[in-house]
């Protein structure tokens, strides 16, 4: 099973758009990311920059209206996202509870919802898929 | 089973290896190394669930299983030397022991864990117990687990990794990481365990379940363990590609029936791309590491040939063929030969493809091969000689044992014209 360990961190809703961890938060990062990669449950991880930097496209009638950030009203933002697969729920959660935090910040654990667990119709309609830019990357 | 239960079990999983490699430095046995491992785990069943679970559940079990350690290497201090040490002497030594240990397994070193990785796939063992004990020491998997992946019975499996361990214990198998050209002869026992087990959740030989993805899974996990511990093993790095590119068409494998699905004939968009795209980035580091003629490599490669193709119809088969050849150059074998016969088949058409499959006709090692006749037959069919094809197609499906295949081969049967 694959899940998503979404990281909320805070106060990173009002950061500066060039706002970063710190020397110090970044080696333990690289400590943590190891020990996923040398356990070999790591599939992909990235940072995302502040809201700040972002924007955010709102559909209040159907339509699309974009909002540049920072966003007043958002109380909790994501940070960035680890792609782990295990073999259960707990071992996930045991995981997310290793990783280097700080007071008051926030991991949720999501599990990835595989293709294959999609209803045939829902399947049909993701046909084309393969037309997606993720796909063609694998074509070099 | 309660929460507890599940997070201990979760924790033994991703603690266990490390805890075992860390014990087998200090005891030189890997059986050993697991048994005293083991006993933290029934301490933390025992406890935890009282308790609760500790802040740092590594360091706990890693104190209880220390504490063990150092009590079993008492003992057979004791019995070595009971006759000729004074009391006092023993328990100067003793502390001494006692402040090796703390050191010694205070710091888990990546070696440590590559070292239980060789020596769990030591070829002194046999290929099956090998297997087994690789799923249990390295991933943490229970008997009960294992003999399921299997089905074997429990204690079938609980055997197996006895008789393992004992060999291991008997043959005095030294716990390290070899060197020089037993090095290359030992990372190919260890890739050759993590691919059968790949291969044994990928195809299942037999039963009515067609796979089993929880096994593939913990053989990638594994192939991505020896690449952070073999970095400059280009083959290591293409076995890893392969197994991603193959478990990538998982969910196409399956129709909506729980039937087989062939490759030629799957939903394309149930492709995993981001898996493909995994591993087709393993491959190409593994050419550029210059291991792009090895055996594994080879496979990737054709495999990625399928990834790579958007539709079924545009499989650079030329190409599938010439990766064939080298494969057959380096490590023939009627297997790959087949299948090199079935690429002919689609790159210059089915009377060449047939022609490549009946030099393989007397071919021993295949005459109980049930893919030879319903590929033969495959071929036939197309041909339009459907009685020879009909024939050819009903020895397959009495020699298989997978029930999904035998399905597949007689719902091609009804399709064939009279």
């Amino acid at each position: 099973m694959r899940f998503m360990m979404i990281v909320i961190p805070k106060g990173y809703e009002k950061a500066a758009p060039d706002a970063g961890p710190n020397a110090e938060q970044v080696t333990k990062m690289m400590q943590y990311n190891k020990s996923l990669q040398k356990a070999g449950v790591l599939l992909a991880l990235d940072g995302l920059l502040p809201p700040s930097a972002g924007a955010r496209v709102s559909y209040a009638d159907g339509k699309p209206t974009v909002t540049d950030g920072p966003f007043p009203e958002a109380k909790e933002v994501v940070g960035g996202y680890w792609i782990i697969q295990v073999r259960s729920r707990e071992e996930a959660i045991e995981w997310a509870k290793r990783a280097p935090m700080s007071n008051n910040e926030i991991i949720e654990v999501r599990q990835i919802h595989e293709m294959g667990d999609f209803p045939e119709d829902v399947q049909k309609a993701a046909e084309g898929f393969t037309d997606l830019p993720n796909a063609a990357a694998a074509r070099p | 089973m309660s929460d507890v239960h599940r997070t201990i079990e979760a924790v033994w999983r991703i603690e266990s290896t490390r805890l075992i490699a860390a014990i087998a430095r200090v005891s030189r046995d890997v059986g050993i190394a697991e048994e005293l491992a083991q006993d933290a785990l029934v301490a933390a069943l025992e406890q935890w669930p009282e308790d609760g679970i500790p802040q740092n559940p590594a360091a706990w079990l890693m104190t209880a299983a220390k504490r063990r350690a150092i009590d079993y290497l008492r003992r057979g201090r004791l019995l070595e030397q009971k006759h000729e040490e004074v009391a006092r002497e023993l328990e100067f030594r003793q502390q001494q022991l006692a402040d090796a240990m703390d050191q010694a397994l205070d710091q888990v070193v990546d070696d440590d864990v590559l070292r239980l990785i060789f020596t769990a796939c030591h070829p002194v063992v046999a290929m099956e117990g090998r297997i087994a004990l690789t799923l249990r020491l390295v991933c943490g998997l229970s008997t009960t687990e294992i003999a399921r992946a299997f089905l074997v019975p429990e204690k079938t499996m609980g055997q197996r990794i006895f008789r393992a361990k004992k060999t291991l214990s008997e043959a005095h198998v030294p716990f390290e990481t070899p060197r020089g050209d037993e090095l290359r002869r030992r990372v190919d026992s260890v890739l050759s365990v993590v691919y059968l087990i790949f291969n044994e959740g990928y195809t299942a030989t037999s039963g009515d379940e067609w796979m089993r993805p929880a096994l593939c899974a913990d053989a990638l996990r594994l192939g991505r363990i020896l690449f952070g511990l073999l970095p400059g093993e280009s083959e290591v790095c293409a076995l890893l590609a392969l197994m991603e590119l193959q478990a990538s068409r998982t969910a196409a494998r399956r129709g909506r029936n729980g039937e087989a699905v062939l490759l030629l004939e799957q939903d394309r968009s149930l492709w995993d791309y981001s898996q493909i795209q995994r591993g087709i980035a393993a491959l190409a580091h593994a050419q550029e590491l210059g291991g792009g003629a090895g055996n594994y490599a080879l496979q990737a490669a054709i495999v990625a040939c399928h990834a790579r193709a958007r539709t079924a119809e545009e499989t650079d088969w030329e190409r599938i063929v010439l990766l064939y050849d080298a494969l057959r150059r380096i490590s023939p074998s009627p297997v790959v030969a087949l299948n090199r016969a079935v690429a002919v088949g689609f790159a210059h058409g089915p009377a060449a493809g047939l022609a490549a499959v009946d030099e393989l006709l007397r071919e021993p090692a295949l005459a109980d091969y049930h893919l030879l006749p319903g590929i033969r037959g495959d071929l036939l069919m197309k041909l339009g000689r459907f009685p020879e094809a009909r024939e050819e197609i009903e020895r397959a499906v009495a020699m298989t044992r997978n029930l999904r295949e035998q399905e597949l081969l007689t719902k091609k049967l009804h399709q064939m014209p009279k």
